[in-house]
């Protein structure tokens, strides 16, 4: 469902018409492509509403278990002007993009090594392949152990579940720079700096930020199960309190502004994607895509 | 095999009023001297050329043929600076391009490539594409967007130089990739197949203008096709390959007033031409064939 808000989203200025050949109808089948996804998206709210009504109705669902949906409304409302509310956004926020950048730095210079240093990523690869399938959520308690209670043991989780995905993006995007782009900066006796600047960065650019899009939103569950499991503040300790005090109303309050967090910085990825990148097919609408 | 390298030097002499294009300055300007080149692989060695001697002067237009394998892109990319020949020398305008594995800047600045795929960088526009040798040599913004605006004319791409690669059509990819060859007047244009994955239609436009882009700049021409007809209807001289290994089998000279209209390819002499070339490749084949059997 995200990604198809995602692509709601107006589209960057940035970006070149079509060369003066848009007649009046497809003009107008953009605009109803664009618009699609908030329709569906409205209806699909209002669908799952009544149907939580409806299995509250139903099966007499205790307000313990599965609170009204209005109620949850009135629980965002004491969610957020409670004590502490703020700083414990600021918490989760400052957990997941510290750990997001070390991931970012680490893996676009770990998969630009690996990329191009083909016998080095062989040598490795079994090590890159068993991390890939540790479940790496399990071995949060253990970095609580070592790194202790606080913010650090949470942006060391966070950035180790979001560095894989970075990290295997680029390595194929530094694989996949285009041969034929190759001869034509050798042919034009490109400098070595200028055949990066001009041709490899731009060619990787999409992959390092396919990385990210995924990076982010395995960050966020980074921060969040961190704090559940071991942390005395931030979004993800809040909703083990609320599990303790029986809140089910602040409990679905916290999953909906979790939510939203994780949305709002996916939705950033996607901004930096279509400011970067507006010339990729992945930022293209699709009505557009089939000219 | 009867590499017709005898005659190389000889001058078509026909009156400068017809068109003819063939040796308008005497000497040869690129030159290949004894080039091979060996393949080594883990477990085989492919000699892909062998004692190519050519000689081409200023503004021909010489087109390399040869059934597929025969080496005539090894050739071009050799003369484009792209691949070291393992034996024997390329000079352009009397400079030798391979220094061992260094290339002459000089030499290099003197060629323009069009390869099979435009390979348009999909993050430039169309004029930023067609400017990027410019901006690779430091030409100032405002010089590269006129050199573009020139070009876009020239190849008719006016009203899409803003327009990015996703959105053209092959033909005018190739368009775009032919301008780009241009921006920086070189005085060879070297094709690798440019119009190869274009339908039969658009190939033969694309031919014609070329034909008048070859005139318009002045450049000396290379092509690599597998089409004997294009070659025939291009060219000024026809190089046929020979493969494995790699070498001239004939060359064979062209000597229709320029510009050619379509209805060159009517006339018997064209056919015959053509029909020759082809008895040529087809003899190659069978050649081939029975040195399988032998193997």
């Amino acid at each position: 469902m995200s990604q198809q808000q995602a692509q709601a989203t107006p589209r960057g200025t940035g970006t070149h018409a079509a060369p003066s050949q848009a007649t009046p109808p497809r003009r107008r089948r953009i605009r109803l492509g664009r618009a699609l996804p908030w329709v569906s998206t409205a209806i699909t709210l209002v669908l799952m509403i009544i149907i939580w009504k409806l299995v509250i109705a139903v099966f007499d669902v205790s307000p313990f278990v599965l609170p009204q949906p209005e109620d949850v409304i009135g629980g965002m409302g004491d969610l957020i002007n409670s004590d502490g509310f703020w700083t414990d956004v600021r918490t989760t926020l400052t957990e997941t993009l510290v750990g997001f950048g070390i991931a970012l730095v680490l893996g676009i210079v770990g998969g630009t090594v690996l990329g191009r240093v083909v016998w080095l990523e062989q040598a490795l690869r079994p090590v890159i392949v068993a991390s890939q399938v540790v479940p790496k959520v399990a071995l949060i308690p253990l970095f609580i152990i070592w790194f202790g209670f606080g913010i650090t043991s949470k942006i060391i989780i966070v950035a180790l579940l979001a560095f894989f995905p970075i990290l295997l993006n680029v390595i194929l995007g530094v694989r996949s720079v285009d041969t034929g782009h190759r001869d034509v900066m050798r042919s034009l006796n490109a400098s070595r700096w200028q055949t990066f600047r001009r041709m490899e960065y731009p060619s990787t650019l999409p992959y390092v930020l396919a990385g990210m899009e995924v990076g982010i939103v395995f960050a966020v569950v980074g921060a969040v199960v961190g704090e559940y499991l071991g942390g005395d503040q931030g979004l993800g300790y809040r909703i083990v309190t609320s599990l303790n005090n029986l809140e089910a109303e602040t409990l679905f309050a916290v999953i909906v502004v979790l939510t939203l967090f994780g949305f709002l910085l996916y939705l950033a990825v996607v901004g930096l994607k279509r400011l970067l990148i507006p010339w990729h097919e992945s930022t293209v609408d699709n009505t557009r895509a089939s000219t | 095999m009867s590499a017709d390298t005898a005659n190389r030097s000889e001058r078509f002499a026909t009156p400068a009023t017809d068109g003819e294009r063939v040796g308008s300055n005497g000497d040869a300007y690129i030159e290949l001297h004894g080039v091979s080149k060996r393949y080594e692989t883990r477990d085989r060695s492919t000699l892909a050329l062998t004692g190519i001697d050519l000689a081409i002067s200023k503004q021909e237009f010489v087109a390399l043929v040869g059934q597929s394998g025969c080496g005539k892109t090894t050739m071009l990319r050799i003369m484009a600076g792209l691949i070291m020949p393992t034996e024997g020398e390329v000079t352009i305008a009397g400079q030798s391009l391979w220094r061992g594995e260094h290339r002459d800047a000089d030499a290099l600045r003197k060629l323009g490539l069009v390869f099979q795929d435009a390979n348009l960088f999909p993050w430039y526009t169309v004029e930023e594409n067609i400017s990027l040798p410019l901006l690779l040599r430091k030409v100032d913004k405002r010089a590269r967007l006129m050199r573009a605006q020139e070009l876009s004319e020239l190849v008719g791409l006016t009203g899409f130089e803003r327009a990015l690669p996703r959105e053209l059509s092959g033909g005018m990819k190739q368009r775009v990739a032919i301008a780009r060859a241009l921006s920086y007047h070189p005085e060879i244009l070297l094709l690798d197949e440019p119009f190869g994955a274009l339908d039969a239609m658009t190939r033969d436009k694309m031919n014609i203008e070329l034909q008048q882009i070859a005139e318009a700049t002045q450049a000396t021409v290379v092509l690599v096709t597998h089409s004997i007809s294009e070659a025939v209807f291009l060219a000024d001289r026809v190089v046929l390959l020979s493969a494995r290994p790699g070498q001239i089998r004939s060359i064979t000279r062209v000597g229709y007033p320029r510009p050619r209209e379509l209805d060159v390819t009517a006339e018997p002499d064209f056919q015959t031409k053509v029909l020759d070339l082809r008895r040529q490749l087809t003899e190659d084949e069978e050649r081939l064939k029975a040195q399988g059997v032998n193997e």
